[in-house]
Order: structure tokens, then sequence, then C-alpha cells
């Protein structure tokens, strides 16, 4: 290996592609403009952001209109979510969301709760996918939003966004999808889905940090998060972030030209890397469905060890990955993800996510495989559990 | 967020292993919250541990803590091994992380469930010695398996 260390947490965040930040240098310096001054270079920065507006929606077949720069993509679940219960809270006061969402969602949810909402957390199936039936069955006449992610985070389980776009139209309720992961990585189509609401993010496809979108459908009655002057259709304050929408203009032109690609290449790797590991080490368990998954996640609990532990040993032989154990999320509790597909805390506290991107070769695979089994192994060797399931089955 | 000694514990943990036959065991902690430790104890006719091994299933903390403990603890009489608190083991670690705290306290507690398997065995009482609350030694949960 002759890199500095081999990255695989892409569902974490993306280094900005050179074309990205070679696309965005000219607005940092000479064309440092304010979008809505007169003076010709000035407006020219205007005419950028429309361009990289028009690419978005075409990209998910919306109208130009509609696309809503923002800060990212919990600024956008924010607005989303709140902004929709406020227009529409004198309609109903009840939300409908699951329970693998995004924390930008859940703690959302949780402080519209406060503000008189009810919100309804459906379960997901032992693959992480959302139960249709159950999300219909809780529907009630005062439901006035569905929001489910459009992928998840950390088990990469493809949510059926088009069967719940349906459901939502039929009954009249605004549908909502955090696609922050799912964006560039798999094909959306708002209109066939019907989705009312999108949200996305630059810096999860190699784009800048600081930097996303929301898509609201035209017709949506949603005020400003943010209050300000004119930028946005008034719907979102603030001077333009120029540089940022350029690098993220630039990161969606590639993500969208090279996904086929780029994907099956990821689906390769992930597939080869989750073989390995299923047949190399023992007493592994894969997280989410073989195929139904985003093309660049593994998510693999080990029994008897701890994922903290196993983060720190890979960090050493310079393999960046992430865990849904307790001591990475700053809980006694492992992720709520892993919680809400069955797993046991026991299994949930070993969980291992590895996410890749096309820079990974078939060889980094291998060299992650190998050190993993040696890791495994060394912290099993040190568990009191596995000594115990041991001596039992001796 | 690791002190460099709480890293070199972790790396390359003391006393890590089993005792067979051990004169003490003590098991602390559970396997929901992500953290278990086993202390074994050999000690000798004069009650000083002579030797001393530990298993740790949790983060990087509770490993380094588990190794720190019975660096602490070995050569000691069982009564010396007592005053061997939390504070002790953290400041040997030189420091740990606020939500990591947790751990010395679980060392701590894993040294105090052994000391307790040894005054039962031997019909010894230590001062100030209780019952561990988390001791999981006798109500071993059974583990899932694929």
């Amino acid at each position: 290996m002759d890199k500095k260390f081999i990255y695989l947490d892409h569902a974490a965040t993306t280094a900005a592609r050179p074309e990205v930040v070679e696309a965005m240098l000219p607005y940092f310096t000479e064309q440092f403009g304010n979008p809505s001054s007169v003076y010709g270079f000035a407006a020219g920065n205007k005419k950028v952001i429309t361009d990289v507006r028009e690419m978005i929606a075409k990209s998910l077949n919306g109208n130009t209109q509609d696309i809503y720069f923002t800060a990212g993509g919990t600024e956008s679940d924010n607005w989303a979510l709140k902004a929709a219960a406020e227009a529409y809270g004198a309609k109903g006061n009840h939300i409908i969301t699951t329970k693998i969402e995004h924390h930008a969602i859940l703690h959302t949810c949780e402080y519209l709760e406060k503000k008189g909402f009810e919100i309804t957390y459906v379960d997901v199936d032992e693959y992480g996918v959302v139960k249709l039936d159950q999300l219909k069955a809780a529907i009630r006449p005062e439901t006035i939003l569905i929001s489910v992610m459009f992928a998840n985070n950390e088990i990469g389980s493809i949510q059926p966004i088009a069967e719940i776009g349906a459901i939502a139209k039929e009954h009249g309720i605004i549908f909502h999808t955090d696609a922050v992961q799912a964006y560039g990585q798999v094909p959306i189509d708002v209109q066939a889905m019907n989705i009312d609401m999108l949200s996305a993010s630059g810096h999860k496809l190699n784009g800048p940090k600081g930097i996303g979108f929301l898509y609201i459908k035209k017709g949506l009655k949603l005020r400003s998060l943010i209050h300000g002057g004119a930028q946005e259709r008034k719907r979102r304050a603030g001077t333009e972030n120029v540089t940022g929408i350029v690098g993220l203009g630039k990161a969606i032109e590639i993500a969208m030209a090279t996904m086929e690609e780029r994907t099956a290449k990821e689906v390769k790797m992930r597939n080869y890397l989750i073989d390995r590991i299923l047949s190399e080490i023992p007493y592994a368990r894969l997280n989410g469905h073989r195929t139904n998954r985003l093309p660049n996640n593994v998510n693999i609990s080990f029994q008897f060890i701890e994922g903290e532990s196993l983060l720190i040993m890979l960090d050493m032989k310079g393999i960046c990955a992430s865990s849904g154990s307790a001591c990475t999320s700053g809980s006694l509790d492992p992720s709520h993800v892993l919680l809400a597909i069955g797993l046991p805390h026991e299994i949930a506290h070993g969980s291992l996510r590895l996410t890749l991107g096309d820079e990974n070769t078939m060889e980094e695979m291998d060299y992650v495989v190998e050190e993993l089994k040696a890791i495994v192994q060394r912290l099993r060797d040190m568990s009191p559990l596995y000594e115990d399931f041991v001596k039992k089955n001796r | 967020m690791y002190s460099e000694k709480v890293m070199d514990h972790f790396t390359n943990p003391r006393n890590v292993g089993e005792i067979e036959d051990a004169s003490a065991v003590g098991t602390v902690g559970n396997a929901k919250c992500g953290d278990i430790m086993r202390i074994y104890f050999d000690i000798d006719e004069n009650q000083v541990i002579q030797e001393v091994k530990f298993k740790t299933f949790g983060c990087g903390a509770a490993v380094a803590t588990s190794s720190m403990a019975t660096e602490l603890v070995k050569g000691k009489t069982i009564y010396e091994a007592m005053q061997v608190t939390n504070k002790a083991v953290m400041e040997a670690l030189d420091g740990l992380p606020p939500v990591k705290v947790h751990c010395s306290l679980l060392a701590e507690e894993a040294i105090h469930a052994a000391l307790w398997d040894y005054c039962q065995k031997n019909g010894i009482t230590i001062d100030g010695l209780e019952k561990p609350k988390s001791d999981i030694h006798e109500d071993e949960e059974d583990e899932e398996e694929y």
C-alpha cells in the first residue's frame, strides 16, 4: 500500500474532487461578486447559480424553480419538517416517519413533539426496509407529512420510495425524503416517485461541505427558515454560497455522468468484501439486505467484540471506518438503526460500517480483509464473552 | 481523543489472558452497555496478589483501564489492592475523556469483584468491600449464535 491510508468512510464524508476545487477557486477571488449586485461582473454569478439549479432539477426530473440551496442535509431536513409542520399545522398535527432516520430528522421530530405534534415512528423489517402496511395503517385524517429516508446511512437499505410516494399522494399527504445518502448513488425521479420535498448534501458526493439543497415542489406553502433578503425566492435568505454552489454543481455533474459505471465498480467491490468477510471470519453477520442496499455500503457485526476497539485497531493499520457502537455515538446505547432491525445490544456494539468510493481498489479490499481477520481474532482473544462462548462449546 | 498512555495500554495491554484455577475471579459490566471486564487473581498464602490477568469486551478506554488496573494491583496485598481507586487508574493513564470515566469505575469494580470472590471463598472480610453491583459471574447471559 503506497497510499497514506485507505478511506472506507464515504458515508461520513468524501474528498472534493480536484475538478470541483478547480471550478470553485475563481469564485473566491476574481469572481467574488454578490449575485444580487447590478454591475456586470457580479451579476454573472446569478447566472452561474441558475445553471447549477437547472442541472440539479434535471438530475431529479424536477423544475428549476423548486431547487433551494441550503447549508447541507441537516438544514434541508430541519427546514422541510419544521416548515411543513408550521404551514399545515392547522390541517393536522400528525407526522409519520421511521425508526431508522438520521438524527437530523429524528431530533427535529422530537422538537416538533414538544410543539404539540404527534409523530408515528414506523418499524422496519430485519433488512431495514420500512413496513409499508404499518405505514399505511398509521395514516389518520390529521396526518400532514410523511418523511422517509431514501436510503439508510448505516446499513444502506434502500426504501420503497415510489410506493410511499403513491400512498402519500393517494391520501393527500406531503411526502419528504432525506436523500443525503442516495442522491448520486441511485436514480431519483421526483415526479415518478411523487416526492414533494427532498434533502441532499454536497459533501457526500465529492462536493464541498456546507452546501446542499432542498427540493420543494411548486405549490407547497412552506415559509422560510432563514429570514432576510430576497435570495432563493425569499425562502432562504442570505448571500448565496456561490463557491459552494459552483462546487456542488461540478460534483453533481460528475456524479450523474459517472453513476452507472461508478456504482457498478462499487457494487463489485462491496460484494467481494462482504463475501470474503462472511466466509473467512466466523460469527459475523451482514446487517441490511444482501442486494437491496446502497452500492457502496457494507455493514457487518462481529460477535464478542466492541466496535470502537475495532475502529482504533483498523486506524492503526491505516484503515478509516465507522461503527454503530455506543462508544462512537456518545451514549450508552448502540445505533438506533441496528436496534430497529432487531439486533441485540451486544451484537450491535460490535458493528463495523465500511463505505466505499470509486477511488478504492480491489487490492485495498484484500488488505482490509486480511487486517480485519487478525484484528477481530486479537480482540476476541481478549474478550470474556468469547472465552465463555468457547468454554460452553468445547 | 485518548492520551498516549491510554493508547499504549490499549495497543499493548499488560496481563491479558486467564488464569486456570485462579484464586479469585471477578466479572463486571454487561454486554448490553458494551463493557465487560473479567479479572483473575492468583493470591499466595500471605494474601499477596502474585499473578493477575484480565479479559475485556469494550472500547479502547475499557481495555486500557483494565490493563492499568492489573498493573496497579500486581504484587499488592488484597488490602492494598482494595485501595486502588478509579481515580488512581485514571491518573496513571494521564486522564480519560469525560465520557469514558465510567470505564475506570468499571475497572475499580472488577478489582472489587475479584477481591469479593476471594473473600467469599476464604471467609475473609475487607473493610469497605461490598458485593459488586454489576457482578455477572453468577448469571452469565446467554450469547446468541448465528
